[in-house]
């Protein structure tokens, strides 16, 4: 068994190795051919291969992503410059100098699909060869150190995850410097991204400089200094270099994927095998995420098999990913029909309202009407009534993907959570300022595509859906939502920017049965609870005074009723005697008619 | 008026907070154990990697000061009860006007040779914890000593770091003095299916000196020589109050107080582990080292303190523990060697991990306790049953609304109830399912029956 558990974690980092390797293994080249797949626009293309072969580029090779970008931008570059001064000269008959023209908008597309079509190597020529040895014997690696654990006596298994490299978390320096860097990094990155546009993310940092001067105010005024934050001794070495992976691999994804061209290479037959068409950054990144909430998805069966609520939960956010996120909207491409994943809501899903989103589902039909009124049907209805009467964890941990990785990659690191009373002033200031940039973003998106006009108070609404785009939906969800995993646990994402979760919250909170109930005296203070709360909340802080717990960020995944030694905590679908059940002081064996406890 | 509380486990953090819910007073907690508060039973976990020291905390540590609770970290070697004042190793004088003595308990050591070796130890304090993890590096074999909860904790711990376990247990079966034969026989096979070496009726003879002044082996009763590296004691604890005696404070095996948790000197009162109550309740001992009555009585201890005279009140007896991976939770009334009067139900489950026991009245029928095994019922509901002196008939009837397990698992209720069916030959129907709606309504209600 432990042979199995050896051999399987041998493969896997085998299998991550490679897959790393499998980025610098191709060569790069390009050709007329692969110029041609890249441009489809006639004049740019025509352009291209002129400049490229007066600059002896064409069948150049080159050995990294990287060298043959900068060649690539070169080239871009000087067929923009050529093409705006034959403009000058006069444009080809009935052609307009937008057609004419080759904005800087095009150079992300032209550059990723020319690297992708000039890639010559092993993995380029074998891809399913190379997807096998390196996904596959992940996945192989994975099941192989999981299944085993099946055969364990069932029972709550943490034991040794404090002292786990991977699994223990960060000292505080430490992870003050990941997240000092990480947010510094991400807007000067978006600096760059909105075309060296200082406004938008010097707006952001200032946003952000004033949360932290509000929370830290707080917390000097009353003397307060946190306790409990990040572990004070610890240091996980190996969680950080997965951190950093992590948030490598998401830069990557989003904002430069032509250097993982390799990546997607291989995952092309897949792709092709399920919606006809060549993968994209956005079917691998599909494809890998559904493959991890399933195998982590079985290592979550096998840590709670003596536990139902566990095990049924997990389905769900397995059955969904597949289903509902992956699969669905891949037969769909396939059916040329339009493809939506149908379970992500407004705001988590914000381009929900976006005039080109708009415009598809109207131009496709019954079924694109449907998707629309869907849309705005699980916004206004399903979103309150489901959440009264079973809390937010209908969606948070059953069905949301974000959470479907949440709860089953991130399973490992829920501890890491900050629980200080810190952590909740920052949280509710940041998830509901995020809500409130969705609300207002979506109302300008809205406000322009009735009125037709492109501003709003003189912001222009694209610029602000972009740098919505980059800063919330790529920078916070991905980068920090997912990276950040191993260096401050893994609700980061939902717990401190999900505008969805906002929204659930709010409805938990002030309009909802659901409620975590503890069971009289028998809490011993313990903390399991707290320290495996992936949300941060301090469960304990009421479970020892027997109190009611109903907070906004319960997701409801009822991890801390499984860790509790002592069975006080349950999670409960009635709002019965909450009033009084949810009372500061429970006073629960002492008391005495006559004796009033000091408001 | 200055209030100084020795002692920062549960019974003196509660009385402080309690005193400060309450009053105005100069609060002052005194320990030489650790800077803050922390929860003495997750002290395992932190063994275990489950948690960190800092996880363990209830309170951050602003919490002290927001509360204008001050916290002192010193070592009482004497206090002079007609001056009012407490005395430091380190030369500190605090003078009091009331004093609380939650000073918790000590394990017991009942003068095995070797028993203050290096490498033995017991395991109540953070202390305990440390000279524990300090003797682990490197470790082969353990031995612990006694077979209650802190043994079976013990076991776990090492258990969990792969550190190969001897676990002798004086009695026939473990801990058979509390639990009745059927559970501590589940208690037993757990042990062992999880590779712990269980010795039952077996006693620890002498601990062996390695010549460095080290323990290197046990020998046990049965002449049988088991080399270990660490030797836990774990066969029980007795009051911490070592020295109070020879003062003026009267003493027994603790510190004697009455029903309002005052001792024999004014203004000092007594509360948790280290109290020997002059008058228990009827049914319960004079001394109860347990987490929850060291909570009541720091309580009742701060409304006493506070000029509101509330005699201390522990209610229906409760308790809980962990057997490894099987929780277990007890209500009421329930003995292993049951008086005349006590007639049980018992339903096992065929994986012999869960079980249910009601106890009740042979003549009056009434229930009188519940002993669970991997199954989790609702305190406040059992409490009540037993207070009213409920019918077992109506109590197996309404069984569901008890059931505290998370949604989704199977409820067993049915089957008690079959087996009370089968046993009794009559034919009664569960009435009410799990649920917290239906449990609510029978808190709010009198009892119908």
């Amino acid at each position: 068994m432990e042979f199995l558990q050896k051999t399987g974690l041998g493969l896997f980092i085998i299998a991550l190795l490679l897959f790393t390797a499998t980025l610098g293994l191709d060569n790069y080249r390009l050709t007329e051919e692969s110029l041609t797949q890249a441009i489809g626009n006639p004049y740019h293309l025509e352009e291209m291969i002129a400049v490229a072969r007066e600059q002896g580029q064409l069948g150049k090779e080159y050995g990294s992503s990287f060298e043959f970008g900068a060649a690539f931008k070169e080239l871009l570059k000087a067929a923009q410059e050529s093409l705006n001064q034959k403009a000058k000269d006069g444009l080809p008959e009935g052609v307009s100098q937008w057609d004419y023209k080759m904005g800087g908008w095009l150079f992300k597309d032209y550059t990723f699909v020319a690297t992708k079509k000039s890639s010559a190597g092993p993995v380029s020529g074998n891809p399913l060869f190379f997807f096998f040895l390196t996904i596959g014997l992940a996945i192989l690696g994975g099941v192989l150190f999981i299944l085993p654990k099946f055969l364990a006596i069932p029972g709550i298994k943490h034991n040794q995850i404090y002292h786990n490299p991977m699994t223990r978390g960060l000292k505080l320096g430490w992870r003050s410097f990941f997240l000092g860097a990480t947010m510094i990094g991400l807007l000067l990155y978006g600096v760059y991204y909105m075309n060296d546009s200082y406004f938008w993310p010097a707006v952001t940092a200032l946003v952000a400089l004033f949360i932290s001067a509000l929370v830290l105010f707080y917390q000097n005024q009353a003397k307060r200094t946190p306790a409990r934050s990040a572990s004070p001794q610890v240091t996980g070495w190996l969680g950080m270099l997965a951190g950093a992976y992590l948030i490598g691999f998401y830069i990557l994804l989003y904002w430069v994927p032509q250097h993982i061209t390799g990546w997607i290479l291989m995952v092309d037959p897949v792709s092709r095998a399920l919606n006809g068409g060549e993968a994209s950054q956005w079917f691998l990144y599909g494809l890998l995420y559904t493959l991890v909430i399933l195998v982590m998805g079985v290592r979550m069966l096998t840590k709670y098999m003596h536990n139902r609520y566990q095990i049924v939960r997990t389905f769900s956010v397995m059955f969904f990913q597949v289903a509902f996120a992956f699969l669905i909207p891949e037969i769909l491409v396939r059916l040329n029909l339009p493809s939506m994943d149908l379970k992500n809501i407004w705001p988590l899903n914000y381009t929900f309202f976006f005039d080109w989103n708009i415009n598809k589902l109207i131009s496709s039909g019954a079924l694109g009407i449907f998707m629309l009124v869907w849309g705005i049907v699980l916004v206004i209805v399903a979103v309150p009534v489901i959440t009264y009467f079973f809390g937010k964890r209908w969606y948070c941990s059953w069905v949301c993907g974000c959470g479907g990785l949440a709860e089953t990659l991130g399973d490992p690191y829920r501890q890491l959570s900050d629980k200080s009373l810190r952590a909740w002033h920052y949280e509710r200031w940041i998830i509901h300022g995020v809500l409130a940039f969705a609300v207002v973003m979506t109302g300008m998106t809205l406000y322009t595509y009735f009125s037709g006009e492109k501003t709003v108070l003189s912001f222009n609404s694209n610029t602000v859906r972009t740098w919505y785009g980059f800063i919330i939906g790529s920078a916070f969800a991905g980068v920090v939502g997912t990276g950040f995993y191993p260096l401050m646990g893994n609700r980061v994402w939902c717990r401190f920017g999900c505008p969805l979760a906002a929204y659930l919250g709010l409805v938990q909170r002030f309009k909802s049965r659901f409620r975590i109930t503890t069971n009289g005296g028998q809490c011993i203070s313990c903390g399991n609870c707290s320290t495996y709360c992936e949300m941060g909340i301090d469960v304990r802080w009421y479970a020892q005074r027997g109190q009611d717990v109903v907070r906004a960020s319960c997701v409801g995944c009822g991890v801390c009723a499984a860790v509790c030694p002592r069975g006080v905590l349950r999670l409960e679908n009635s709002s019965m005697d909450v009033k009084e059940r949810t009372e500061v002081v429970r006073v629960l064996h002492v008391s005495r008619e006559g004796v009033k406890l000091r408001d | 008026m200055h209030v100084v509380i020795l002692g920062n486990g549960i019974a003196g953090i509660t009385a402080a907070r309690f005193i400060r819910k309450l009053s105005d007073h100069d609060i002052t907690v005194i320990s030489a154990e650790t800077d803050h508060f922390f929860s003495r039973t997750a002290l395992m976990y932190i063994y275990m990697g489950h948690m960190r020291y800092e996880d363990t905390k209830p309170y951050e540590d602003w919490f002290w000061d927001k509360n204008r609770i001050k916290l002192l970290n010193a070592y009482i070697e004497r206090i002079d009860f007609d001056a009012k004042t407490l005395f430091g190793s380190q030369g500190e004088e605090l003078v009091y006007d009331k004093l609380l003595l939650a000073t918790g308990s000590a394990p017991n050591k009942f003068g095995w040779p070797g028993q203050n070796l290096k490498g033995v130890s017991g395991l109540y304090s953070y202390q305990d914890l440390q000279n524990m993890e300090h003797f682990s590096e490197g470790l082969q074999r353990a031995v612990i000593v006694g077979g209650g909860l802190i043994g079976m904790e013990m076991a776990e711990m090492f258990h969990s770091r792969h550190i190969p376990v001897t676990f002798l247990v004086r009695e026939d079966s473990y801990w058979n003095m509390v639990l009745p034969p059927e559970e501590s026989a589940m208690a037993n096979r757990h042990i062992l299916e999880n590779g712990i070496g269980l010795r039952l009726s077996t006693e620890l003879k002498e601990i062996v000196d390695d010549g460095q002044g080290r323990a290197c082996a046990v020998i046990t009763n049965t002449g049988e020589r088991i080399e270990c590296g660490y030797v836990g004691l774990t066969a029980g604890v007795h009051p911490n109050i070592g020295f109070l005696k020879g003062t003026s404070l009267e003493t027994g095996r603790g510190i004697l107080a009455n029903e309002y948790l005052e001792t024999n000197i004014p203004d000092v009162y007594a509360a948790g582990d280290c109290v020997q109550l002059r008058e228990p309740q009827p049914g319960r001992r004079p001394i109860e080292a347990v987490w929850y009555t060291g909570r009541m009585a720091g309580e009742t201890a701060a409304y006493n303190i506070c000029g509101h005279q509330v005699p201390y009140d522990p209610g229906i007896w409760f308790n809980s523990a962990k057997f490894i991976d099987i929780e277990y939770q007890v209500y009421g009334d329930l003995q292993a060697q049951p008086p005349e009067n006590h007639v049980s139900i018992y339903w096992e489950h065929p994986d012999g991990r869960k079980s249910i026991r009601l106890v009740y009245d042979r003549e009056e029928g009434h229930v009188l306790g519940f002993n669970l095994m991997g199954v989790r019922y609702r305190h406040e509901v059992c409490e009540k049953w037993i207070r009213e002196k409920a019918h077992i008939e109506a109590v197996l009837q309404d069984l569901g609304i008890a059931n505290f397990d998370p949604e989704f698992y199977k409820e067993y209720d049915d089957e008690v109830v079959r087996l009370y069916n089968q046993q009794s030959g009559r034919n009664l129907q569960l009435k009410k399912r799990r649920g917290l709606a239906g449990a609510l309504r029978f808190l709010r209600n009198p009892l119908s029956a």
